[in-house]
């Protein structure tokens, strides 16, 4: 076949420095723009899994197979500390993004770590509540209600379990690494993962137990 | 007390009673082995572990996704012979294959064939052609890539020691509860099936994240959106499917397997558990996932007719609407997988509605490849028979899917053979061809010679007539009543059709070993099968402006995108002024290093699958942990990128300037070839 093969017309190299933001036709964008809209497709993904489990428990919230209904099992005190401590720990994660802004290094540690202890009590009111309920036969294998509510809180519970490993992970890159660039964009991303998690528990908290005690 | 540290693994996991398997796993164990032991004398373990294992160059990656996809076809392959030969051979029979071991056969078959070839063969091709057309240097994430890769081949080689370790699932492609609940499914089938998918499920969503951010984000200068190749603009929305449906799968999933695992109620029958859900929410993905196989190929086709008709691909707009109007409807369609389980007559009449309105863009993508076609200087090569291959056949598919739209018809066919048949006609014919014409279309652009086009004919027409042989008559049999999934039957009227089926297998059997001995001679015949410009088919998109094999960095210097069909538009205006564009100012490039990350992650992949299928909880343990560090060593690196030095870019990119002045010469003696053809 005959083949009429030429090369590029050129242009500079407009992959390394990256033009000004957002302009689609000046070439790709620069890293920290990629990494962020990568970050933000994953947690669409992330939030369509949570989409999943929200509906099933949409269906399954009256399937109660004559056990505790979710009147009976959710306590509002313990909820609103939980939210309280949440809420909490993303005010302090913002102003870890602060202080990262900033280069200190003392205060996003600070920051770092009540956003995680905050957290981590978040976890353990969730774990307390969980047990409670396992104690009092209201555990997940008792009927389709408390199986899709156990594992429609437990998987936002996880998603917190996995940020307290990251953020742990994060702190000590930023202790032994510094503000470097990559490091700076991996913050970035965490604190949007974090963030997320907000989002989530607002809707569990609304639509879960706001919607459950009034039932 | 081997019990406890072995979990539920034991010698009686090993099928010593089942000849097949057995011996189907003792010759697959023996040919690895003899393939590592080849590998390791001549020694190169080396270059495989820095060339290909560690590699993140998302062209590399693209064709091990291939080659996986390849391998896992005949996998898939040989569990279709055996399901068209056991039922040539029950006709008042018992055949050779007990029910409990064909159940395993068809599940085997339906969920290698969609997750381990169909899924590989077109995230491969998307791998390795994207970056090209967007005239980029890589994906978005390329360390990520290679542990999305990875991931998809964990899950692959999980499923296949499934075939000597325990049992594959019996529960169909879909695992459907109650069936698939501990009480129905004891085994460890169901639990293979479970963890294969949801471990490369993740790596196909991770995958997904990958692609739409690359072509959302990192574009040539000047390549807006209405100047992306179509091929672009469909992996853009097979990929935002895959973003907003895998998620789906992995909760659908996880349900399931807390189900099994630890007693939960989603899906049972007791404790207000409610099956419907499952068939929903799996729906819900496993309908945009026909389109995320699907669409990839139509870009295929779309540039394969474009490029052998010497003309732009008529109505590039419409194609682009079309692509995004089945993105957005497939979300609307799943129900018409379940008409018959009680959703009620209005809410099928929506569904039904809805699954027919999908016909109209699809006809719409047909005509304009028609319009393409017509007036065009038709070049036919192997790709483009494929592709007319493909016109035919998936408008055949797609007119029993517009009957099978239809509740009431619906009523009377689905769960029968005509269904079978239906949605084999459109895989077959819709997403294998367009693999296969991609496959070929751009096997020299990665390695730099070309497929042998005469066996690559042979296997076209062995293919495309077994396809028919096998599948006509199924859709015969299915109105003649015959349902799926039979390991046995007694009626005489289906015997003469079945028959024919299995003789269509083997036609297709045939086209598989000329595709086989076309690689093996292709690649033996490679010296005089190099292709030195780098665009052996006279080719429009910037795939083509580069080297074959590209190198690392995919272009010298990034093109500068002024068009739609960019490459078309550089090489027409070179041949205006009769000379090449001028030298360009040679910088180092910098290319994201090796990591062994993606294997060493996938390797506790398996572990951690294997173990969890077993129940073997300190293994499960060690492998998550294993991850974790995995995780944490990465993120330690502090060098991500090597620099490529200037003189050895312009080292490359000279000598591929060279050919292709040669070739312009060439050109310019037979210019009057390209004067009919319509810019």
């Amino acid at each position: 076949m005959s083949s009429v093969a030429l090369p590029l017309d050129s242009v500079s190299d407009a992959g390394t420095g990256g033009p000004p933001h957002g302009h689609f036709t000046a070439g790709p964008a620069p890293k920290r723009i990629i990494v962020g809209y990568g970050f933000w497709v994953f947690l669409i993904s992330d939030i369509l899994m949570f989409s999943a489990f929200f509906a099933t428990y949409a269906v399954l919230a009256s399937a109660t197979a004559a056990g505790p209904s979710a009147r009976q099992i959710f306590d509002p005190n313990n909820v609103a500390i939980e939210t309280a401590c949440l809420l909490a720990s993303s005010f302090a994660c913002g102003m870890a993004s602060i202080a990262v802004g900033q280069r200190s290094q003392k205060w996003t540690q600070i920051a770092l770590l009540t956003t995680g202890l905050l957290g981590l009590v978040f976890l353990l009111l969730e774990l307390r509540e969980f047990s409670d309920l396992v104690a009092r036969g209201a555990g997940p294998t008792r009927s389709a209600f408390l199986t899709a509510f156990f594992t429609l809180v437990g998987c936002h519970g996880l998603h917190i379990t996995a940020g307290l490993l990251w953020l742990g992970t994060m702190m000590a890159q930023l202790y032994a690494k510094g503000f470097r660039q990559d490091i700076r964009h991996r913050y970035l991303c965490f604190s949007l993962f974090w963030h997320a998690l907000d989002i989530i528990w607002v809707a569990i908290f609304s639509l879960v137990y706001l919607v459950g005690i009034n039932l | 007390m081997e019990h406890d540290v072995f979990g539920k693994l034991t010698w009686d996991a090993i099928p010593f009673d089942q000849p097949i398997p057995l011996i189907t796993g003792a010759v697959v164990i023996v040919m690895l082995v003899g393939v590592l032991a080849w590998v390791a004398l001549k020694g190169y373990i080396p270059y495989l572990w820095q060339e290909w294992i560690t590699s993140v160059d998302h062209k590399r990656i693209g064709i091990m996704y291939c080659t996986l996809a390849l391998v896992m076809l005949l996998r898939g392959f040989s569990d279709a012979l055996m399901m068209r030969t056991q039922q040539a051979l029950a006709f008042r029979a018992p055949g050779y294959l007990p029910p409990e071991h064909y159940d395993q056969v068809f599940s085997a078959h339906g969920t290698i064939m969609i997750f381990f070839v169909a899924m590989p063969f077109v995230v491969g091709l998307m791998n390795f052609v994207v970056p090209l057309q967007l005239g980029v240097r890589d994906v978005a994430f390329p360390t990520l890539n290679s542990v999305s890769f990875w991931l998809t081949a964990a899950g692959a080689l999980l499923v296949n020691i499934s075939l000597v370790v325990g049992e594959f699932a019996r529960t169909g492609w879909l695992p459907f509860p109650p069936l698939s609940e501990l009480t129905y499914s004891p085994g460890v089938g169901v639990d293979y099936y479970l963890w294969s998918l949801q471990i490369s499920g993740i790596g196909t969503l991770m995958a997904g994240i990958n692609m739409v951010t690359t072509i959302l984000k990192m574009r040539a200068p000047g390549m807006s959106y209405t100047r992306m190749p179509v091929f672009c603009w469909t992996s853009l929305a097979s990929n935002l499917l895959i973003v907003v449906s895998f998620p789906i799968l992995t909760a659908t999933l996880a349900m399931l397997l807390l189900d099994r695992y630890v007693g939960f109620h989603f899906f049972t029958n007791e404790a207000g558990g409610n099956p419907m859900v499952f068939m929903n929410l799996i729906w819900a993905w496993g309908h945009p996932e026909v389109y995320i196989l699907v669409l990839p190929a139509f870009g295929v086709y779309s540039e394969v007719v474009s490029t052998f008709s010497g003309k732009p691909l008529f109505g590039y707009r419409s194609m682009v609407a079309a692509t995004m109007a089945i993105c957005l409807l497939s979300f609307l369609v799943w129900l018409h997988h379940f008409f018959t389980m009680g959703p009620g007559g209005d809410v099928n009449a929506f569904f039904g509605i809805m699954s027919m309105i999908i016909a109209i863009p699809t006809g719409v993508k047909l005509f304009n490849w028609l319009f393409t076609l017509y007036g065009g200087r038709i070049r036919f090569t192997s790709p483009m028979m494929w592709s007319v291959g493909f016109m035919v056949t998936f408008a055949i598919g797609g007119m029993t899917g517009v009957l099978l739209a239809v509740p009431p018809a619906d009523f009377v066919l689905h769960n029968s053979l005509f269904l079978v048949a239906h949605f084999h006609n459109v895989i077959i014919g819709g997403v294998l061809f367009g693999a296969f014409a991609g496959y070929t279309y751009w096997f020299p652009k990665a390695f730099g010679f070309s497929l042998d086009e005469r066996l690559g004919r042979c296997a076209f027409w062995c293919w495309l007539g077994g396809f028919y042989l096998t599948f006509m008559p199924l859709y015969v049999v299915g109105l003649l009543g015959m349902t799926r999934r039979m390991q046995h039957f007694d009626q005489p009227e289906w015997y003469p059709w079945i028959l024919a089926s299995g003789v269509g297998a083997l036609l297709i059997a045939v086209g598989i070993a000329f595709q086989v001995a076309q690689l093996t001679v292709s690649i033996r015949t490679r010296t005089r099968r190099t292709e030195p410009t780098g665009d052996p088919w006279d080719g429009r998109t910037l795939e083509w402006a580069t080297a074959s094999p590209p190198p690392s960095y995919n272009f010298a210097v990034l093109p500068n995108v002024e068009g739609l069909e960019a490459y078309w538009g550089m090489k027409e205006r070179a041949l205006e002024h009769l000379s090449l564009s001028a030298e360009p100012q040679y910088e180092a490039i910098e290319v994201p290093r090796n990591s062994p990350t993606g294997f060493i992650t996938a390797f506790f992949a398996v572990v951690t699958g294997f173990a969890l299928i077993w129940h073997i909880w300190w293994l499960v343990i060690l492998g998550l942990v294993g991850a974790y560090a995995t995780f944490v060593f990465f993120a330690w690196r502090d060098v991500a990128e090597t620099e490529i030095p200037a003189e050895e870019v312009a080292r490359q990119d000279r000598a591929n300037r060279a050919a292709r002045l040669l070739a312009l010469q060439a050109a310019k003696r037979d210019r009057p070839l390209r004067e009919g053809v319509p810019a």
